[in-house]
Formats: C-alpha cells, structure tokens, sequence
C-alpha cells in the first residue's frame, strides 16, 4: 500500500493525464489542420472526415467491449466486404420481385445485419464452445471470408443495380439537419457503447472477464454467454457500418475493408482500452478512430508530408499510445 | 547429537515474514548417508525450513551451515552449484522439453551446435544407474507423475548432488511407484548422500527414516532416532497444543437437513461421498492438502462436472454452474482469493457487487446503490481501506478476505462452503472471521468450512468430516472431536467412527 493517506470517495473523478492523453492528441491535431489549411474547417471537410470515420468507428465500437473482455477479432474487414457482397447480390435478386423502393433497402439492410449476426455468432461460438484461441478462429474467419467475397465476385466486383444505387445513396450523403446519416448513426453507436460499457451489466462482466475470467467464473457470471455476446455484437455493428457504406460506393471487390480490422483494433488501443482487457473505454476509441482519420486528412490536405507515409505516421501514433500506457501503470 | 559431523545444518535459525516470526531458533542436522524425516502439520514451518536449506530465501536470525562453514549460497542456482539440490512438490521441468533437453538445461553440452548425442548418452547413463525404463527422448509433457519424479531425481544426481531435499515426494505417486521411489531413496542413502525427506504418510517415516524431527508452530518439539517413536506417538507429537480462545463459543442448535449429498464423485479424484448439513450448524471438512476437500466444494457448487444425488430441503436439484447453485441459496468462497475470488485491478464496489450485480438495477446499474452497499459491507465487515476507490489488490490479506465474504454474503445464501477462510492473514483478522461464521450459523445458515488448519477446524465445527485420497475418511462429531482423532483420520493411522479400519 503506496497511498496510505485516507481520502474519502468522491462520486466524480475526474480522468487522469494518461486518460486526457489522447483527447490532448485530438485538439493538437485539429490545432495542427486548421494551421495548415484555411479549408480544414470548412463544413465539407468537417463532414467528409467524419462520414469517412463512422465505418470504422462503428467497428471499433463493437472491438472495444471484444477487447475489454479478453478477445480479438481480426475478421472485421473482410466480414464487411463479404456482408456487402451477399447485400448486393441479395438486392439485385430482390429486385425485379420488389421493384426499387423503401422494401427492397430495408430488405437489403436487413439481410446485412443477419449476415454480420451470424457471421459474429460463428467466431463466438469458435471461441466459447470449441475453446479455440480468438486469434486464430479469427485469423480463419478472415481468410474465409475474404476468399468468399471474392469467389462471389469472380475475381472483380459486385456492383448494386443503378437504379436502386440512385434511391439508396442519401443514406450515406443526405442526413438530419444538415449531419450527414453516417455520423449520426456513430455518434448514437458511440453513445449507447458508452453507456452499456459504464452502467449495465453487460459492460461490467466485459470488464470483470477481461480482468480476470476465473474470477467472472467463481462469481455466478455467465463466462460463455457475455464473450459470444461481444462477438454477435461486433458482428451485428460490421452489418451496420456495412449498411452506411455500401451507398457509398453501391459495389464491393475482393479488396473491400482491407485492414479496417487493424484500423479498428488500433483505434481502440490509442482510446486506451488495455489489449490484454479488463479495461474498456469507448469514448476513448470514438478518439482514436478520430486521431487516425485526422492524421490522413491532414496529410492529404497539406503537402508538408507525402501522404504515402499515412501508414508510418498512423504507426508511431499506436506505438507511442502503448508506451503512455505502460507508463501510465508502471507508475 | 550425532558422532557424524553434518553436511548441512541451521544454527538459531528464526524467520520472520513481516511483523510475523514463523520460525522461532531452529536447530537442525543432516549427515551423509541418512534420510532425515522432518514432519508436523500443515503450517509448523516445514516448507520454510526446506526454502531456508535450499537457498530460497535467507533466515532472519540464524545460519545456514555446509561442512561446518557458513553455506556459500544465495539462491537455489546457487545451493544447486553447491550440491544442495530441493526436489519441489510442482515439478521444476520444462514440460515440452524431452527428459535429455531437461536433465541439461542451462548446462548444455556443445559449443555452437548443441550435442545431442552426448547429451543423450549421459542421460541414459543416469536413467540405467537408477534403473529407470525412460527414455531420454521422451517429452515430461507424456510421463506419468512418477516418471516426471525419477527425472528430478536424475537431474539432482547429474548436478552431483550431495544433498537431496525431497518436499513430499510419495504425495503424487501410487503405491507401486512408492516403492520405485523408495529403493532409489536408500541406494542414494547407502551411496553417502544426505536425504531430507517430509511427508504426511507416517508409516513411510517410520519405514525410510533414520532420524525425525517434528515440528509444531514453527519449533522442535521432539527429535527421535529409528524405531523411537510409533505412528501415534508421531501424531501426538504433531498436535498436543491448546485451542486458543480466538474461538467463539460454538455450540449451535442444527435443525433438519438442508443438504444431503449422496454417492457424489468429482472425477478423477472425489469418489463416492455421502452426508447431511444441518441447518444452523457448522460442518468443518478436513484432509490434507489434495485429498479432495476443494474438488468436492467445487463440484457441489457446479464449477466441476460431478455425478450423484444432491438434496436441497430434501428435494433433488441439479446443478451445473454456479448461477444454479446461486439459485439454489448456495455460496462457495474460494481458497485462492487473488486468482478466483477477487479482480484485484478493480476497486472495492465492482468487486463487492460482481455475482449480485443483477439487484443493482436494469438495464442501468445505480452506482448509488451500489456505493450504499459497499458502505454497509465496509461497516458489517470492518474492512480497513485507506481509500474506497483503491484497487483491490493493493488491500491486506485480512481486507481482502473480509471484502471476498461480504461479497459471497452479499448474495444471501443459506449454505457457504468456505474453503480456506483464514489462509494468509493474522491472528486478529482470523477471530473476526471465526465470529462471522459463527454468527452465520447462530442464524440459521448452514455453513461448510474446508481448512487445512487444525485448530480451525477443532475451534469452528460442530461436526468434522475427514477426508482422505477423495474419499470420506472418517465423521467426527460432539465429544469424539479430538485433534488426535482427526489427525489419526487424516493421516489414515486409526479407525473410523464405525470402526473401519482405513489404512492406506
């Protein structure tokens, strides 16, 4: 016992410096953009970034609570490639039967988020019942469903019929009160994680299994069913960032999501979520996926640095993040 | 005392762990060419003297002698190097490594390249001087616990060993290997090497040993040479101690049944248990150390796949985890707190309410009722924390110990089964939880104490269940609990109430 001194508790803390650490990163950079280019600022740049970050934001939302109770998911980019796959060609199949209209896009919206849903089901069920390491059930899953998206193209792309790629774009490029669809559909996700990571159970056993499982076990915690539950629940998550981003684009190739699983996971980590779990902090992953979007825009924004060394400048950021860290706990 | 002069000896050795003295001025001999018993209960201070004469850790007060001089080493590398060699309880090998890969570890032979063929060669010139069948090619990971023995003792004898500090050897082995062992025991003998040898089986004592030393409350209490003292004057010399009044005065008034277990078995090792707990009554469960008390416990309470009939209030129940058996109004506290009982990264209130969590409100949990819960357990158990925001791990054994009750308590159960509820913590704490258990049962719970603590379990129970190899021993109740007769249970010296005979 290092602190002997007796302090009563205080129902509000406020985070400590390792905690603000990457919040202080985030202003730097915003600091940093607008320095750099007057157009940073600008409503059309504010929302592009921040329409382009939702994918990921979604996903490392779901990673966060995956993480915070001991797993890993590696499938995530290419899950969301195979599930936009499987959406355009079920759309397509739709259409003619459905014409083009609200039925058919909830229809396809649906058939995503069943898809992610079982897609998720199965690495949890690999992990909790077959006791597989995540690494590798995910290592799997990845390689599998890549290879089946690509299989599903043929090699090239699955495109959404015209028409229908018409009636579908607003929801990734209109929105409410002039915020783009996108980020509103973040900034709820973000905020119902926060809440479920911080004040119901759910979050609680996250943190407890994560922590230390065999104590989750002694304590009457339903060890199996919370780790399948992340895993459904970041499988469900990739439906919906899918859901956002097909309208985008309205076609998918074998290289769709290519390293978002990396993205995500390093977003969570810069958020200060611990990779071994047992601490979880989704506003802190909402910031690091921020970080990581900034740090491209602003590259591709000012000609200081070539934007090729996005990947190297996104990979002192991460490694710096870890050894905050670990000072942070050596301390 | 002896006309041989010693190879090893402790001086006035006194250990203490913190403000706690556990050894208090040990004097302690081994000559060449004996085997020297060293026995007493669980807790007299035979682990310490063992870590002591390896070189593990150093005395307090006191010294470690080697051929009369002050022993050259400061750890069990060291004490290796010296011819000091301890054969420990949990195996010291590499189990993915072949037996050769192991014997040499950290001594290699070959310079760029390793040898393998002389390493091999050698290791089979070991394994043939102790008659041994294994392989030097086989993994540790494929041999049964009796080959994984005769490795160490390889080993041992490949680092030249002058001493051999055994930390109950036959505990894993059957009674065939036993014999494997003990051959290889007195040819060690006969060839001059100095055995320190502990057990809890008294008849292999009186078998192997040359001399006995026991121990009680970490002191000499007697010395004897072969054939000096019987089985039972062993035991007796083993116990004989007053029950100090840290005790409650118990004395409960146990009403009907409210668990009745019969024919239950945990595989591999719990076979074939039957009895009956009693409402307002405290059951204590004794046995050494693998004998199957936790293994019971956890399979009553559904953390092992267990086979057999459980009654509740006469009722059969199934139950398959531990949220079945929550329902079922049972609670177990575990022996290992740091690893299964308590997030010691986490503070007071996420421990306290974690197998409860459900009553602190859905979906949202109130952090309000959560902290009043806390507030009551922090007065209810006088838990001593400087801050209530701390991190669990940073408490003393005591707090943790009284957090981990509340929270078992937390979920009001009316059986606990408390395994271990005193290891590790002092003597003030230790009264405190007496009286909580007593308290329990004056209350009408039922509660199931596990401990390898005999004045515990003397002090606590109503009623002793003795176990031994995953078996009941023996059921002790009113005046025929003696610590004598448990002892005699325990160590399987003596007939059962029905006058079984249990030799092993």
């Amino acid at each position: 016992m290092s602190d002997a001194t007796l302090r009563p508790a205080t129902g509000l803390h406020l985070p400590g410096l390792s905690a603000l650490g990457p919040l202080l990163a985030l202003i730097l950079l915003v600091v940093l953009g607008a320095f750099l280019n007057d157009n940073f600022l600008s409503a059309g740049n504010v929302t592009n970034v921040l329409a382009r970050s939702a994918f990921i934001g979604m996903i490392a939302v779901g990673m966060t609570f995956v993480i915070t109770s001991g797993g890993l998911d590696l499938s995530v980019g290419s899950m969301a490639a195979f599930i936009a796959g499987v959406m355009i060609l079920a759309m397509n199949a739709l259409l003619p039967g459905m014409g083009v209209g609200v039925p058919l896009v909830l229809a396809g919206m649906a058939i995503a988020l069943a898809v992610g849903l079982l897609a998720g089901l199965g690495n949890g069920l690999l992990v909790t019942k077959a006791r597989i390491e995540p690494f590798i059930v995910t290592l799997g899953t990845m390689g599998i469903f890549r290879s089946l998206v690509t299989w599903l193209a043929d090699g090239g792309t699955i495109s959404l019929d015209f028409g229908v790629r018409q009636f579908y774009r607003p929801v990734y490029y209109s929105g409410l009160f002039g915020v783009a669809w996108p980020i509103l559909v973040f900034a709820a996700v973000a905020i119902a994680g926060q809440v479920a990571m911080r004040h119901t159970r759910f979050g609680r056993y996250c943190e407890a299994i994560g922590s230390n499982d065999k104590v989750a076990l002694y304590s009457a915690v339903n060890v199996d069913r919370i780790r399948l539950l992340t895993y459904v629940l970041l499988g469900l998550l990739v439906g919906l960032a899918t859901i956002m981003y097909v309208p985008r684009l309205g076609s998918t190739s074998g290289s769709t999501g290519m390293l978002w699983e990396l993205e995500a996971i390093a977003a969570v980590i810069i958020g200060g979520t611990a990779l071994k779990g047992g601490y979880g902090r989704v506003w802190g992953t909402v910031v690091g996926v921020l970080i990581l979007s900034l740090i491209d825009n602003i590259l591709n924004l000012a000609d200081l640095v070539s934007p090729y060394l996005n990947g190297a400048i996104q990979g002192v950021i991460i490694v710096l993040a870890v050894v905050l860290q670990r000072g942070k706990s050596a301390a | 005392m002896s006309v041989v002069a010693p190879v090893l000896e402790l001086a006035g050795v006194r250990k203490s762990f913190g403000p706690i003295e556990i050894l208090h001025g040990i004097d302690f001999a081994l000559a060449a060419g004996e085997v020297h018993a060293l026995i007493g209960e669980n807790g007299a201070g035979k682990s310490t003297i063992m870590k002591i004469l390896g070189g593990f850790i150093a005395p307090s007060v006191g010294e470690v002698r080697l051929d009369g001089r002050p022993a050259p080493y400061h750890s069990g590398a060291e004490a290796e190097a010296a011819g000091v060699v301890v054969i420990h309880q949990e195996f010291n090998l590499a189990p993915d490594l072949t037996v050769a890969e192991n014997i040499y570890l950290g001594r290699e032979i070959g310079r760029v390249f390793l040898d393998h063929r002389a390493m091999r060669a050698g290791t089979q010139a070991l394994l043939d001087e102790l008659d041994s069948p294994i392989r030097p090619e086989a993994r540790i990971r494929d041999l049964p616990v009796s080959d994984r023995q005769m490795v160490e003792i390889a080993k041992a004898l490949s680092r030249k060993a002058r001493v051999l500090i055994m930390d109950e050897p036959s505990a894993v082995l059957t009674s065939r290997e036993v014999e494997v062992l003990f051959r290889q025991i007195e040819r060690l003998r006969a060839q001059g090497v100095a055995l320190l040898y502990t057990s809890h089986r008294l008849e292999e004592v009186t078998r192997l040993a040359d001399r006995v030393t026991v121990l009680r409350d970490g002191a000499v209490v007697r010395r004897a040479l072969r054939g000096e003292l019987t089985e039972d004057g062993m035991a007796t010399a083993m116990v004989g101690r007053d029950l100090e009044d840290i005790y409650p005065r118990k004395r409960h008034h146990p009403g009907e049944a409210v668990l009745e277990v019969h024919g239950f078995c945990v595989p591999p090792l719990v076979a074939d248990v039957s009895f009956a707990l009693r409402r307002g009554e405290v059951l204590g469960i004794s046995g050494l150390v693998g004998s199957g008390r936790t293994e019971l416990a956890e399979g009553l309470v559904g953390l092992r796949p267990a086979t057999g009939e459980i009654r509740r209030n006469g009722v059969p129940v199934a139950i398959g985890s531990v949220r079945e058996a929550a329902a079922r109004g049972m609670a177990y506290l575990t022996e290992d707190r740091k690893e299964r009982g308590l997030l010691l990264d986490k503070n007071l209130r996420e421990n306290l309410t974690l197998s409860t969590l459900a009553r602190f409100g859905a979906p949202f949990l109130s952090a309000a009722r959560e902290e009043a819960a806390l507030g009551k357990a922090i007065a209810d158990f006088d838990i001593r924390a400087p801050r209530r925001d701390m991190k669990v791990g940073n408490l003393s054994g005591g707090n943790q110990q009284k957090l981990l009750l509340a929270k078992t308590l937390l979920a009001d159960p009316e059986i606990i089964i408390i395994d271990e509820p005193t290891r590790g913590i002092d003597v003030g704490t230790k009264s405190q939880i007496y009286a909580f258990i007593d308290a329990l049962a004056a209350e009408g719970k039922s509660v199931i104490v596990i401990s390898s603590d005999m004045p515990e379990i003397l002090g606590l129970s109503d009623r002793v269940l003795v176990m031994r190899h995953g078996r009941l021993a023996g059921d002790l109740a009113g005046e025929r609990i003696s610590e004598t007769a448990v002892v005699r249970l325990v160590m399987g010296t003596a007939e059962d109430a029905a006058g079984n005979p249990h030799h092993v």
